[in-house]
């Protein structure tokens, strides 16, 4: 910050009343940090050592050793697997659509604020509710979707309740509530690309609308696309509010993420020690993702 | 765009996006036809979406007797109210003091907001959850607001904001004699109102939502927010009721939608600005 034109600069390298006045605005909000954040999170390292059972009373230390039991823990691996496969499903799904949806409602004029609002239904409706009506969409008897199926000819599915379908039923709510999303934040992208880069191109011979999005809109989308990209990830990694409501990791543990794993040993089974690694490499595989967002963001800067 | 846009490209766009919107209204438009319902037509296994015997009343008496229906709505609405006034009150001073304010500590503040912004409750709610039952808090609105009056995310939002605001307008103030504290409420406030709203309807949006730190620490139905709410329905609910249940999560998804509605220019500026759900 630039010392003031009139102002003497002092020696000491902060103004007193400047400092007084800053620790008083930052007072209330530090407590906060240190009681809801700060304590907690090493809380959770501490603990994470440790095989701490609630309402057990004294506890081993396993250090390292803990983190290396989970890694050989069954459940523990199947919920980072699945959660992984609920990604991979959920996250290019959602993007890819929500890209494409943009563009075309970025190209057309007419309902445009119709379209969008009705995209964007999903994200404003409560998880809970709407993953009620799934289930009754999905159910195998007298669900809508099967019925739908019947009518076409094709043979029903069990969308929840075969271990095989169970995780992509799941991502197919998971991308029907995240479109929206990643369409306002496409078309909000696109807005904001240079008119004038689409006559340039138009001159430098970029006709078909195909060689105009590849020169144009996707080189001058990078930093849009990645943070997409990126949240939709971090998104689907938290996944639970699904999986409590319809499977509850069922059937035959084949929906156990991450999350959910995480809240049942804590809090069903009390295994707060298991419970807080989990939660730590959790918070690893979040760190992992933003750490990959900002160096790819530093590497392709195309701000325009 | 000089391209000929001829009537068959615009046709097809139009045809998908129609397609498209279809599908994503599917499901509600099946809620709504099942709320009417009774059980033997949900049963029947039809495609219609008008029912043969309305059931309507049965059904929307059932969700809005089975539970507290109108006190978990107020239960939401009371804890979204206070965690974002709360949010606002605690985040709004710190990110003026982290964005215009020189002093020690300051580097340490903004490592704890980054640590914040990459730590979730999901992986502190431990802790959190010894805390309140140490504290008397368990089955308590307020163990509902307190963890979230903190926002990391609002203190980092905030400061960016207020970073862009010219040193001039903090400058004047302070020679018209006003306090910090006046100048955060009096101009800061005012200035950072379109990140103030954003935040809002983006706090909003995640605490309607949330599921996972009521389900820990609620156990009364009288106290539930309306998605631990209606966890509760589905598990008062005997055999398959899709109709009353169909009803019961109409009511509750109503309140946020129609908000949506109303206010949908704020609402998809705050995604922009907030990249909403963070």
């Amino acid at each position: 910050m630039q010392p003031e034109g009139g102002k003497p600069r002092r020696l000491t390298r902060f103004d007193h009343r400047e400092v007084r006045a800053a620790l008083l605005l930052c007072a209330p909000t530090a407590v906060l940090m240190l009681a809801l954040l700060v304590l907690p999170t090493l809380a959770v390292l501490g603990l994470s050592f440790t095989d701490a059972e609630l309402g057990v009373p004294g506890f081993q230390f396993l250090g390292l050793g803990a983190y290396a039991d989970l890694f050989t823990d069954r459940a523990f691996l199947r919920a980072f697997r699945n959660t992984a496969i609920y990604v991979a499903l959920v996250a290019p799904a959602s993007v890819v659509i929500g890209l494409v949806l943009a563009l075309l409602i970025e190209a057309e004029v007419k309902g445009r604020a119709f379209f969008r609002s009705v995209y964007f239904l999903p994200v404003v409706s409560l998880t809970v509710a709407m993953a009620s009506v799934w289930q009754y969409l999905m159910h195998p008897s007298f669900g809508p979707m099967n019925l739908v199926l019947q009518r076409f000819g094709l043979p029903s599915i069990n969308w929840l309740g075969s271990s095989d379908n169970v995780l992509t039923s799941l991502a197919l709510i998971g991308i029907w509530q995240a479109l929206g999303f990643n369409l306002v934040l496409f078309l909000a992208g696109l807005t904001a690309i240079n008119r004038d880069l689409y006559a340039a191109a138009e001159m430098d011979g970029v006709r078909s609308a195909w060689s105009r999005f590849w020169t144009v809109t996707w080189p001058m989308l990078g930093p849009t696309t990645l943070f997409v990209v990126t949240i939709t990830m971090i998104n689907a990694v938290k996944v639970f509010e699904t999986v409590a409501t319809l499977t509850q990791g069922g059937p035959s543990k084949a929906s156990e993420v991450l999350l959910y794993t995480i809240y049942k040993e804590g809090f069903v089974y009390l295994h707060i020690g298991v419970a807080s690694a989990m939660a730590v490499v959790f918070v690893a595989v979040l760190l992992v993702l933003l750490l990959v967002q900002t160096k790819v963001l530093e590497k392709q800067v195309h701000y325009a | 765009m000089m391209t000929p846009s001829s009537t068959l490209v615009r046709l097809l766009r139009f045809g998908f996006l129609a397609v498209g919107a279809a599908i994503i209204l599917f499901p509600y438009v099946f809620m709504i036809s099942a709320s009417l319902k009774p059980p033997e037509d949900v049963f029947s296994a039809s495609l219609s979406l008008w029912p043969e015997h309305f059931s309507a009343y049965e059904n929307y008496s059932k969700a809005l007797t089975r539970i507290p229906m109108v006190r978990i709505l107020l239960n939401g609405a009371l804890v979204c109210t206070a965690i974002v006034v709360f949010q606002i009150l605690f985040a709004l001073p710190a990110a003026y003091a982290l964005a215009k304010l020189r002093f020690p500590g300051r580097g340490v503040l903004f490592g704890l907001v980054m640590l914040g912004l990459l730590v979730p409750i999901h992986a502190i709610s431990i802790p959190l959850y010894a805390a309140a039952q140490i504290s008397g808090l368990l089955n308590t609105l307020a163990v509902l607001v307190i963890p979230f009056t903190l926002s990391v995310f609002a203190m980092f939002l905030f400061r960016q904001f207020i970073k862009a605001m010219p040193d001039e307008l903090i400058h004047a103030a302070r020679m018209d004699g006003l306090s910090e504290a006046a100048i955060v409420w009096r101009i800061i406030l005012p200035n950072a109102w379109p990140a103030a709203s954003a935040f809002a309807i983006f706090s909003v949006v995640a605490h309607w939502n949330d599921l996972y730190w009521p389900l820990i620490t609620i156990s009364k139905t009288q106290l539930a927010t309306p998605p631990l709410g209606l966890l509760f329905f589905r598990s008062a609910e005997v055999g398959d009721d899709y109709g009353a249940l169909m009803a019961a999560t109409l009511i509750v998804t109503l309140p946020l939608v129609l908000f949506f509605l109303f206010a949908q220019k704020l609402f998809i500026e705050g995604v922009t600005m907030t990249g909403l759900k963070g």
